[in-house]
Order: C-alpha cells, then structure tokens, then sequence
C-alpha cells in the first residue's frame, strides 16, 4: 500500500488534501439511502434524530409561550394539550431513546471495537428505515388533527379521545423495532467482533453502557409493542382490556406502560453516562478513575431499572405493599448513579483539565445530572411523593435528567466525535457562548419548575391560578435563552463543515481506538490492524504542534 | 451562584402553619410530617450537591492545564474510597425510605369512626356526597376530625390533590380509592386535578372549605335542603353550578363544549340527524338522562347521563333555571 505513510495511525496529514474516506468514497442520495457502513447510518441517524429535536423544541416553545399568562396566550387548550403531547412523543420516542445509540453508538461502538462494521450491517440500515417509518406514521398523526393523551397515553382517556392515537401508538410500536434491532446489533457485535486482546475489561466504558441499554432495549421495548398494540385493538375492535367500561383495567395499562418506560429511562441515561466517562479522562487526561465500579453500574442500572416501574403509581391506587417494595427498590438505583459521579469527580482529581467545549458540556451534565440524580430522592420516597406527583416538581425532575443528562451527553459528545466523524475541527470561541447560553437557559427554565411544582402547580394544565404567574413567565423566558444557546451551538458545527480547521487524526488526545484511524475514517474503519491497549492510558501521546493534535511517541 | 444556595439555604424547615419558599401553606396533620422529611431530603442533597460542584469547581481551576503534554497524574483506583462512597450514599436512602414508608403507612390507614365523604370526579367537575345524600361541588369538612374520602370517576382518570394537605389520589373509573386527612385549620384551601383528563383538566378545580367547630353540621342541614328553601329557579342554578353543567354549557351565549343555554329554552334546535326538535322540558329531561340521544348539531356526543344521579324534583329546578336565560 503505497499511502501507508499517510494512514499510519497517530499520523496527520498537513494541509487540506483529503484523502478517500465514508464520505468521499461514494457520491449521490442514493449511496446514502442504500448505504451499509455503519458510519454513514451513524450520519442518517444524526441527522434524523435532530431533526426531531428541532421539531419537538418547536413544540416545547409553543407550550412555554401559552403558559406566560395564567389565560389563553396563543392558543386554545385543545392545541396546547396537542402540543405537549407531540413535544413528549417527539422528544422521546423519536429523539432521545434514538439519538445516542443510533448516531453516536452506530458511529463509534465498531471502531471502538477495531472492527470494520456492526455484525449484521444490513439489519443496521433495516433499523435506521424502522425509524423512518414509525416516525412518519408518528408525525402523520400530526397531520390527521393530533393527540391529545399526553405521551403516556393513559386509558381510558387514550381509547376514548377523538384524536388520532392509532397512528401515533402503531408509530411508536415500530419504532420499538427500530430500537431492538439496534439492541440485537450492538450485543451481537461486542461479543463477536471484539478483538482478542481486548477483555471485557478492556472495552472503552461507553461500550458498556452501549451493551447494557442494549440488553434493556431487546428485554424491555416487546412490552411496549404489546402494550401498544393492545391499546390499538381496543380502541379499534373495542375489546376489553384496560378500559372498565368494557371490563378491563386502567391501572393495568399503567403497569404495562411503565414496565417499558421506566427502563426506557435508562435506555435514555445510560449512553449518555458512557459518553461522559469518556470525555472526562481525556480532558483531564488521566486515567478514568474506578473502572470496575463504573462498568459494574451500568450493569447495575440496566437491571435494578427492570424493578422500579410501579413508582409511577404511588397515588394509583396500588396496595401499600407493592407501594413500600417498590420505593424501596427506587432507592436502589440512586447507589450506581452516585458512584459514577463520585467516580468522574476522581478522575477530574489530580488530572490537567482543559475545558474544551465537549467537557464543559461533560462538567455540565455532571452539574444538572446532580440536580436531577438529588430531586429523584423527593420522588422515591412515599410520603414527599404523593404531594410532588403530578406537579410541575416531576417535569423539572426528568427534563433535568432526561434533557440536562441524555442531551447535554448527546451535544457533548457531538463535540467530542464531530472532528472524527466530518474531519473538521469547531470554531471554539462560538461553541463555548453556545454552551453558556443554554446551560444558563436550561437551569432558568426548569429549575424554577422545581419550585413551582413543590408549591402545587399541577402538570399539563392550560390554565393556571394567577400565584403561578411570576415562576411560568421566568421558566418560559429561560427556555428562549436555552433555545438560543442550542441554535449556536447548532450554528458551530455547521460553520465548521465548511470553513472548519481540518481535523487531525486524535486532536483531544484520547487513547481509545476510533482516534488512531485518520479522521473521517476510511470505509473500513483501519487501513491496518489497530491494537487495542488500555483506552484510557495517556502515557503513549504526545502534543505535536504541527498537526495541532495528539501523535503516538516513538 | 453562592448567592443562589445562600437563597435556596435560607428557606427554613416547617415551623409554622404558614408556608415557605418551597411548600405552600400546611392544612392538615400531616402536612408537618411530609415537610419535615421534604427538608431532610432537601439539606441532604443541598450537601451533597455542593460537595459534587464544589469540588468540580475547585479540580477545574487548581488542576487546569498548562501545557498541552502535561499529563494526569493520581491513583485509578482506590477500592476502600469507592465502597465508602458506595455505602454512605446507601445508608441515607435507607434511612429517607424509611422515613418517607412508615409515613405512608400512617396515611394509608384511616382511624375507626372517620367522618367519610364519597367523591366522584368526572369530566370536568368533583362532585362531594355527603351521608345525608347531599352533593357539593366543594369539599366541606369540620376541623379537627378525621375525615375518609372514598373516591371514583365516572369516564377517565382523574386526581384529587390538596397541597395545602400534601395528599393526592388518583380517581379511576371502576375501583374505589381511598384517602384520609385531619385538617387542624379553619380556612379555604385549593384542590386540584393532577392527572391529565382532557380539555378543561386545567380548570376542574375545588375548594376544600374547612369549618370551624360545630359549623359543619350546621352548613350541612342547611346546604341539604336548598330544594326546600329556595325557589326552583335559584336551586336549579346551584345544581347546574354543582354538577358540572357549566364545564359545558355557558349561559352568556359563548361556544365551549356543548351549546349554550342562553336563549335556547322554547326554540326550534337543530340535531345531528338532521332533525328538527323543540326545547322544551321534555327535551331538557331527555337530554339530561339520555344525553347521547338527540345530539344537536355541530357538537360531539360527549355528554356522560345523570340517570340516577338527579331526582326528579331537581331536574324540574335545572329546567325552570335554564327557562330564565334568556
């Protein structure tokens, strides 16, 4: 191979001239659409996924702007129970349970791995075509008038609205799918595409948290499906199942729904807890701190999340025994989640901290997560629980986990991974006002939720009593700063795919596979057997000036 | 953001019926108990939250980078540390489970003799009853007793929430639920619906009214007999207020979910079918009990039936109040 020189790994190459890579090495939408790489689905993934971020922010704004005043703002309360409805499914369904998995895991779970490819490539683009086709069906609902049932789509409001529930539940059952063959995928490939001298313990700590929301993903999501699909049957052929007035059970559906749901959480959290436990050692580079601890918990988490599904029930009516088990299997999960952060604080001990754009997103997480992580012990316990259920305490709660946690992972590790995945570099200065302004927006936004949540505001409600005015005006005042910041943000990367600094092969210093291969990476990922030594040694990685980014001593 | 936890430490454990930066005013015997373990947790993560930032703060800035080639320089690992971390955490959730469980238990069982009131939430009203049989469209309890609430729903899942007694339980068609309360100060205290149930979730608001000693008994006769006491027209707009009619239907001539009653009483209507009918008080009685039969045109059949939850002397005040709008 004559460019050898030019793909050694740790070696860049000066100047712009790029060489054959995912991106060049075929043209057309077609080479798109039709694509087997694992990293160009990674790209549809991305690019789909945010682009249900985007519409679902639109529909978080439109709810913030009706809730400035007490009264009808902008719209009728039929719309804004649409709204809020389409902003929980958007989000969720079509953005964060997909988004790191299938964009950041589909990029990087393979090269991470030394591999050239997930294990079935083919099931890999059949699951990206899953997602296409639930999210249609899901935003078709929009088209057919919209629903109205909140994202939870309880019974028996769900199975008597006149709103198009069918296609946003049969949008979501196939989104299932989408999600389990992903899972199917990523299992498989850890186990048999591993190279052998990479141990379980050897794996970078995302690979983990990659497998551990897999096996959540294949055990938990056919329950959903059924569940969903039970809905449908009832809605449509009027069998009983959950709805009393035809002999079947609400409280059953609940249980139903949160079996999967409350997993899902973790489907959301835990990728995002492996994007930060890479970010950190890099940036403070040293190695991670507790390796052991950390891998357990994801492990710990996928399975002590299976357990707790009925804490959103306490009020439901549920015997006081099932109540008191299951808060006190709610507890449980809190321990691993700690001794992440507990673990990332150490690294950051004694480390050489460069705060660059992924780790301030990473610092970040660490920041609301914690805020997150601490209110869930206000939700886990019984007699705080049944006062803050419901309340506007429990939207702040999961937007400070599931927005504050899974999305600032996702941006973070967006900014961690772009240079690799589009060979540009970020313009720094623009990217960092990005985070400020939307971490600062973020923190405005919901935590004043906290307060009005813990004072009695109920959720989902169109109208408020006046008392709540002051609080709803500032959380809806932080959501336009937060939407700023991420549109900068949004701006940065775009900006550097045309007039970004190219991207040297390992510009952060990251000892982890996938930044000994050139960045973008050719279509085979290596254009020779890479080694796999210990992800988060440092030691071998020097600063070379010329290319501006971290080389192989020796 | 020193300012920010000095604001957020400021805000005092309960000490008084009145509320704080957080919770909001304390109405019955259990709200004291909720907000004590609402503190507890509170200081505790306020701990702990600082501690996590603190530290991060002082890591990012004592152990910035200098140069590029400096490396990291500390243990990976340390198994003593990691279980201390592992189990303090472990121990506090225990003991806040603890606390938050055998609070519970303490709500979860009412004490013999409790005064019970029967509640059903339907769209988009709460409707009391009380052991004489009289229904309210507020909850009136007299201080200082136990009072028992046997709670269902007539169509969806409804909630019943009172902050100001930290108790909240979920209405669900088909299955009784229950919660009890001892409300220690006379006054007025909001009650919501906390669970998501449609259109005007938003406004299927209560009051829960509490009487000072010997008031209740006294309002309660007296609210009973409203049939006997008023004229026909003024007790037939209470129970159109008390039933949930005006969720509905308005009497000022604007569209909500059903047609208006203003002016309609003695008028030619319209119905889906196609039909023509007069709204007279056969069509009224009808519609009352038999909603779903003659819809009139433009509105969807929503109306639940009253069958057997109006006598007949109180339809004929509903008709005689809806003959006044006019």
């Amino acid at each position: 191979m004559a460019t050898i020189d030019h793909t050694m790994p740790g070696t860049a190459r000066p100047g712009p001239a790029r060489q054959a890579n995912y991106l060049n090495a075929s043209h057309g939408l077609l080479s798109w659409l039709t694509t087997l790489d694992h990293k160009r689905i990674g790209v549809l993934y991305l690019v789909s996924t945010l682009t249900a971020f985007f519409l679902g922010g639109v529909f978080a704004l439109l709810v913030r702007t009706e809730l400035l005043t007490p009264t009808q703002t902008i719209m009728g309360p039929d719309t804004y129970n649409k709204m809020f409805t389409l902003h929980g499914a958007v989000m969720v369904f079509l953005f964060i349970i997909p988004s790191i998995p299938g964009a950041i895991g589909n990029f990087v779970l393979p090269i991470m791995l030394g591999a050239k490819d997930v294990a079935f490539p083919r099931l890999n683009l059949l699951s990206w075509y899953l997602y296409i086709i639930g999210a249609l069906w899901a935003v078709a609902s929009i088209i057919m008038g919209g629903v109205d049932t909140g994202w939870t789509f309880y019974t028996p409001y769900s199975t008597t609205t006149n709103t198009a529930v069918i296609s946003m539940t049969f949008g979501v059952f196939i989104l299932g799918f989408s999600s389990i063959l992903t899972g199917v995928n990523f299992i498989t490939t850890v186990h048999k595409l591993r190279p052998v001298e990479m141990d379980w313990f050897k794996m970078p700590l995302l690979l983990w948290a990659l497998y551990s929301t897999a096996v959540i993903q294949i055990l938990a999501t056919p329950v959903l499906g059924v569940t969903m699909l039970l809905l449908i049957a009832e809605r449509a052929l009027g069998i009983g199942i959950f709805d009393p007035a035809l002999g079947g059970d609400p409280i059953l559906y609940q249980h139903f729904f949160w079996f999967y749901s409350h997993p899902a959480v973790y489907i959301m959290i835990l990728p995002a807890m492996g994007v930060i436990s890479e970010i950190i050692p890099v940036f403070s580079r040293k190695h991670i701190f507790g390796y052991r601890f950390i891998a357990y918990s994801s492990v710990a988490i996928a399975i002590f999340g299976f357990l707790v599904w009925a804490h959103h029930m306490f009020t439901s009516g549920m015997s006081p025994m099932a109540t008191m088990i299951f808060s006190a299997l709610t507890f449980s999960v809190a321990i691993p989640s700690a001794v992440k952060v507990f673990n990332w604080l150490a690294t950051m001990y004694g480390g050489s901290i460069q705060l660059k754009t992924p780790m301030l997103w990473a610092v970040g997480f660490i920041f609301v997560f914690g805020i997150g992580g601490l209110t869930g012990l206000f939700l886990g316990a019984l007699t705080t629980d049944v006062h803050l259920h419901d309340t506007y305490f429990i939207v702040a709660h999961f937007h400070y986990v599931m927005m504050g946690g899974s999305v600032f992972a996702l941006i973070g590790g967006l900014f961690y991974w772009w240079p690799k995945m589009f060979g540009r570099m970020v313009e720094e200065r623009w990217a960092q006002i990005g985070f400020w302004l939307s971490f600062v927006g973020f923190n405005v936004t919901f935590f004043s939720q906290f307060v009005l949540g813990s004072r009695g505001m109920p959720r989902r409600y169109f109208n408020y009593l006046p008392e709540f005015q002051g609080l709803h005006q500032l959380s809806t005042y932080g959501s336009y700063v937060l939407a700023i910041g991420l549109g900068l943000s949004a701006v940065a990367l775009l900006h550097s795919l045309f007039a970004g600094r190219p991207a040297p092969d390992n510009p952060w210093g990251a000892a982890s596979l996938e930044w000994s291969t050139s960045s973008p990476p050719p279509t085979d990922n290596f254009s020779s057997e890479p080694v796999a030594g210990d992800p988060y040694d440092y030691n071998e990685l020097a600063w070379d000036r010329s290319v501006q980014g971290y080389v192989r001593k020796g | 953001m020193t300012r920010l936890l000095a604001l957020l430490a400021s805000a005092n454990p309960p000490t008084t019926t009145s509320g704080d930066f957080w919770m909001p005013v304390r109405g019955s015997a259990n709200a004291a108990a909720v907000d004590w373990l609402f503190y507890f947790i509170y200081y505790i993560s306020l701990f702990f939250f600082a501690l996590i930032v603190g530290l991060m703060a002082y890591f990012i800035f004592r152990y910035r980078q200098r140069s590029p080639d400096e490396l990291g320089e500390g243990p990976s690992h340390n198994t003593p540390l990691e279980i201390t971390w592992t189990v303090i955490p472990l121990i506090l959730v225990i003991a806040i489970f603890w606390i938050g469980f055998t609070g519970y238990m303490k709500g979860a069982i009412s004490p013999d003799g409790a005064y019970e009131i029967q509640v059903v939430g339907a769209k988009w009203k709460w409707m009391f009853g009380y052991p004489n049989g009289y229904i309210d469209e507020n909850l009136h309890v007299p201080v200082d007793t136990p009072v028992r609430l046997v709670i269902t729903s007539d169509d969806v899942i409804h909630s019943l929430f009172i902050p100001a007694f930290r108790l909240k339980k979920d209405a669900v068609p088909g299955r009784y639920t229950k919660m009890w309360f001892r409300a220690t100060q006379p006054g007025e205290y909001q009650i919501f619906c906390a669970e998501y149930c449609g259109t005007s979730h938003s406004d299927m608001l209560a009051m829960t009214i509490v009487h000072p000693p010997g008031e209740f008994e006294k309002w309660l006769e007296n609210a009973a007999n409203f049939l006997d006491k008023m004229s026909p027209a003024e007790a037939g707009e209470k129970l159109f207020k008390q039933r949930g009619c005006t969720q509905c239907h308005s009497i000022d001539g604007t569209r909500i979910i059903g047609p208006t009653l203003k002016g309609a009483f003695g008028h030619e209507v319209a119905l889906t079918t196609g039909q023509k009918v007069l709204f007279d008080e056969d069509y009224t009685r009808s519609s009352i009990l038999n909603p779903q039969a003659q819809i009139v045109a433009g509105f969807d059949p929503v109306m639940p039936t009253y069958q057997g939850r109006l006598k007949d002397r109180e339809i004929s005040a509903i008709i005689e109040y809806i003959k006044t709008l006019k």
